[in-house]
């Protein structure tokens, strides 16, 4: 599903550079979900984020569901992350003069799909979290649950092949929390595969699988025993 | 290309943000109406020029001979200079390129009456051409002709102020109309836009006035009008010429101003051009100015909207949003607003004018307006003006890195 190999990134800062990413290796097999951990600095937004595209890597390869990702357009990497890739972010980022529904049809919108045909999709995906009666609120009328769950919409409505959650948890209270990682782990039980990074241990141990990084290397890279969110809810 | 829900995307991103939109429309909109004010106001002076020198032909060139002042070649001062039927064929042997119509005139006043009615009038005998260097309209009937030349027939055109004043309850046309003492036969009615007098006017063939007044072929003036080809300065030259050629002919010194006189209507169209051309110069200088400043003003605020809408943007790139439909939602913005604004201060300029047209003829504004042609010409700019100003913030916006607008700060 996903192959990283010696993967080098560094940003410059005024004269010197930051080597933030210094080889990593990373394969994360379809159906898999997984916590990439480690304190802030350590590199793991920006193996996120060029996961996502939104950033290019210096050295090293990385492969998509067999396609190499390697000096794509602006215009490629559009289609690239409209098709394969949803994101989750902390913020949410919905587009705040747009309805619920408008917000979760967007991504079809880029796709070329039909009004009518987008607006029905984005509704079945409002449904599957919730939130079918909240299809025309702006995103400034929901609580921050139903924000996140909007946006967990959208990101599914493309149907991606790989999930892209940024500290999805890390704006909501415990409970919201519990309760977005029991949709997410049920989406990964219905076989999506999710890559998330996360800095809160409960939430890294409901996944399959924890990545730590540390200063830009792979410190410990473990399976473990998923806690079910849905007993804490 | 329509793309209903690219419109959507923008009506609802300029709905959402009314103020903004109005503000930047604003700018636009009165940029064009100070266009269009300034460009009715210098259309309604050249129009006062315009009617200053009347609708006769403004090529016209008038050569009146008179008494000579300084003797010359052996012959006395003081010599009466007499134009006759050879000279008109002299300017025309000489010139005919540049001559586009021409008439040999003989001028008296007239006492014409019909029935009752009885009054004083100027006569002039023409030729045909002089239809066309006066722009007289005939109303009724027919103008003066080749035919009557020829025969020296007794037949009057006669202006609308003599029809009005004489035939009171019928058709003058066919009718003998008295013209001190002789009659002749009214075969046309004229009218001429410049007014009364020109219209206190009877016309009759210049062979028979010469046969009538003294059976000679003497004419009191030659009135031609200049090939419409040439620009001003060459008609000049050529008047210049014409006046030289005939004072030879007369054997007229050259520094005689009184014996051959030569009015040249370029002279004052060269002023006229001169002052019309300054003018527009100066309002198009003006125009474009406020035009360059409105668009400047939309510039700002769409690089302000780009910068407010960062974040936006970046989620749209993030869920797959291309470059050019980034591009596209700015631009069309910039340029929809731009058009719409520009039009209704096109609009409002366009009405100011039509209501505060009439009172302003005192300041010598005539007819303030703005032609059809400047209207699609300024849509045409607003447009680009539009898309111009769109255009870098456009491009900026679709260089925004999704990973700068989504950090969270």
């Amino acid at each position: 599903m996903l192959k990283i190999n010696q993967l080098h990134k560094s940003y410059p800062i005024g004269d010197s550079s930051l080597h933030v990413l210094k080889g990593i290796d990373l394969t994360v097999d379809e159906g898999e979900m997984v916590a990439i951990m480690g304190s802030s600095g350590s590199g793991k937004s920006t193996l996120l984020n060029i996961i996502g595209m939104l950033d290019e890597a210096d050295e090293g390869e990385y492969i998509l569901d067999g396609l190499p990702i390697k000096n794509l357009t602006e215009k490629k990497a559009a289609v690239y992350r409209n098709k394969f890739l949803g994101f989750i972010f902390q913020s949410f980022n919905l587009i705040n003069y747009k309805t619920a529904l408008e917000n979760v049809a967007l991504p079809l919108y880029y796709q070329g799909m039909k009004r009518k045909e987008r607006l029905e999709k984005a509704l079945f995906h409002l449904e599957k979290v919730g939130l079918a009666n909240w299809s025309h609120h702006l995103p400034k009328e929901l609580s921050g649950g139903q924000k996140q769950r909007v946006a967990i919409a959208r990101a599914l409505a493309a149907n991606p092949k790989l999930l892209l959650a940024d500290e999805p948890t890390g704006a909501l209270d415990t409970k919201t929390s519990y309760d977005i990682m029991a949709f997410i782990q049920q989406l990964n039980d219905e076989g999506k595969t999710i890559l998330m990074v996360t800095h809160e241990e409960d939430i890294a141990n409901m996944c399959k699988r924890i990545v730590r990084l540390r200063d830009g290397v792979i410190m410990e890279d473990k399976k473990v025993e998923q806690v079910r969110a849905e007993q804490y809810v | 290309m329509f793309d209903l829900d690219l419109w959507r995307e923008i009506f609802q991103s300029i709905n959402k943000n009314r103020t903004r939109s109005l503000l930047s429309g604003f700018t636009v909109a009165f940029a064009i109406l100070l266009f269009a004010i300034l460009f009715g106001i210098a259309n309604g002076l050249k129009n006062t020029f315009k009617e200053a020198f009347g609708t006769d032909a403004n090529n016209s060139i008038i050569v009146y001979p008179g008494r000579t002042t300084k003797a010359n070649n052996g012959l006395q001062a003081g010599r009466q200079i007499q134009f006759k039927n050879e000279d008109e064929q002299f300017v025309l042997d000489e010139f005919g390129e540049k001559v586009q119509y021409i008439t040999s005139k003989v001028n008296r006043s007239v006492t014409a009456s019909f029935k009752g009615e009885k009054n004083n009038y100027e006569l002039r005998a023409v030729q045909p051409d002089y239809m066309f260097i006066e722009n007289n309209k005939v109303s009724d009937g027919r103008y003066i002709n080749q035919n009557d030349l020829d025969n020296r027939t007794k037949v009057a055109i006669i202006g609308r102020i003599v029809n009005d004043d004489l035939f009171l309850k019928e058709s003058a046309i066919g009718k003998y109309i008295n013209l001190s003492g002789i009659p002749y036969k009214v075969v046309g009615v004229f009218t001429d836009d410049e007014g009364d007098n020109e219209e206190r006017v009877i016309y009759i063939p210049i062979t028979t006035a010469q046969f009538v007044y003294g059976n000679n072929d003497y004419i009191d003036l030659l009135h031609l009008t200049y090939n419409p080809d040439m620009n001003v300065d060459e008609a000049l030259s050529f008047g210049s010429l014409l006046t030289k050629k005939l004072k030879d002919r007369f054997s007229v010194a050259n520094s005689d101003q009184r014996a051959i006189r030569v009015q040249n209507m370029a002279q004052g169209m060269k002023q006229v051009d001169i002052m019309t051309f300054s003018l527009t110069v100066i309002i198009l200088v003006i125009g474009l100015g406020t035009l360059i400043a409105g668009i400047v003003g939309i510039s700002n605020i769409m690089i302000f909207i780009v910068k407010e809408r960062t974040k936006e943007i970046g989620i749209r790139k993030a869920l797959g949003a291309s470059p050019k439909s980034i591009v596209s939602i700015i631009l069309i913005e910039s340029v929809l607003i731009t058009t719409i604004a520009g039009y209704v201060g096109l609009l409002v300029g366009v009405g100011v004018l039509e209501i505060a047209g009439p009172s302003l003829e005192t300041y010598f504004i005539k007819d303030p307006g703005v032609s059809n042609s400047l209207v699609f010409g300024a849509t045409f700019t607003l447009i680009i003006a539009g898309a111009i100003a769109g255009y870098l913030p456009a491009k900026k916006a679709s260089q925004i890195k999704p990973i700068v607008a989504l950090r969270n700060d």
